[in-house]
């Protein structure tokens, strides 16, 4: 039963993504390998897509992954499925809002939560890395794609450190990086 | 009824409005919620934000829970995180379908292959956000170097990093407490 397999995999993944859309990816690479639903390299393209489509990104996320796994029936269980437990949590933390911010232990275990998400993040960048610049795995700077090497240092350049560009949205940097490989043949 | 309505449209609205989602929606948020709507001020919004961002789940979906259960309870909360995914719902399947028939296309993929570096780059931006303010000392920069070499080179669930981070953090805490 897909439906019930997807609810359980979102839930799972909304009950422990710490810090927001992005934090989801280590957990969708995860189902990925496990489940084959879909494959690493279609993950890479619908994040591109949920970055550049309204929506915050973890919803836009399960709603592509739940289609590409089951249709109209999975986007629609796979985004319940992200949202019930955020729902639950927030309706608990809500009823003793004070407490739960100004608690020692609460503090304590966010306190090793947030470098373990920014961890799980970076790693999975790790493997979108791979995906893009090797095909897989890094083999070498023989293999390496250099026009996509290219295209990433300006990109950087420009979304971090030039000052008129750095503050566009990153939906203008998507579109522009689909126009210059659309038309270099990456 | 009215009332509920009202919250599934006015959230729609934002998640219509969202880009990329986290921070980019905070000024929606502030429009919409605090200036149009009277349902939170800045302060409590700040509030909800920052414990959206330490609680579990898409902050944009927390943040929504957050005012509609203030506003009509449970069923408010519902209802305002549904009116948040509901454009996500709708715009994502229609795409999504498209994209599928045109993905055989050459020109499609060279595009999605470009695509592909510029989400590596905004991946890359948002990680060192994130680090800014999750790797503050030198027991933060520990988890964080070990559940990455973890995340790269093994292959265990992202929820085992997640608990043994969590209990590792009160562990800190406690041997701390003891040194005090």
């Amino acid at each position: 039963m897909i439906y019930l397999q997807l609810f359980w995999e979102f839930f799972k993944t909304g009950l422990f993504a710490v810090g927001g859309g992005l934090a989801t990816l280590p957990f969708l690479y995860d189902m990925a390998a496990r489940t084959g639903w879909f494959s690493a390299g279609q993950l890479a393209d619908m994040l591109a897509v949920s970055e550049s489509t309204p929506g915050p990104i973890g919803v836009n996320m399960a709603t592509y992954v739940g289609f590409t796994s089951a249709g109209v029936g999975g986007a629609l269980v796979a985004t319940v499925g992200l949202v019930t437990p955020s729902v639950i949590v927030i309706m608990i933390v809500a009823a003793f809002l004070k407490a739960f911010r100004d608690n020692r232990w609460v503090n304590a275990a966010f306190y090793g939560l947030r470098p373990a998400s920014t961890a799980m993040v970076a790693a999975a960048g790790v493997s979108v890395v791979l995906l893009t610049f090797w095909n897989s795995a890094a083999e070498g700077l023989a293999k390496l794609n250099w026009k996509a090497a290219v295209l990433a240092v300006v990109l950087l350049v420009l979304t971090r450190w030039v000052e008129p560009t750095r503050k566009l949205h990153p939906i203008v940097f998507i579109l522009a990086s689909a126009v210059v490989g659309a038309v270099l043949g990456f | 009824m009215r009332e509920l309505l009202d919250l599934f449209l006015t959230f729609a609205k934002v998640g219509v409005m969202t880009f990329g989602g986290g921070y980019a929606m905070l000024p929606i948020l502030q429009r919409e919620v605090v200036e149009n709507k009277g349902w939170a001020t800045d302060e409590e919004l700040t509030d909800y934000f920052a414990i959206g961002q330490c609680t579990p789940g898409v902050i944009a979906v927390n943040t929504a829970t957050f005012i509609g259960q203030k506003k009509r309870g449970i069923p408010g909360g519902i209802t305002a995180t549904l009116g948040v995914i509901f454009p996500s719902l709708i715009i994502i399947t229609a795409l999504a379908g498209v994209i599928a028939k045109l993905s055989h296309l050459a020109v499609v993929q060279h595009a999605f292959a470009g695509i592909r570096v510029c989400v590596c780059v905004l991946i890359f931006n948002a990680v060192l956000k994130l680090w800014k303010s999750a790797v503050k000392d030198r027991w933060a920069l520990c988890i964080f170097l070990v559940v990455f070499a973890g995340a790269v080179f093994l292959k265990i669930s992202p929820v085992v990093y997640v608990l043994a981070a969590g209990v590792t953090g009160i562990l800190i805490e406690m041997i701390r407490g003891r040194q005090r």
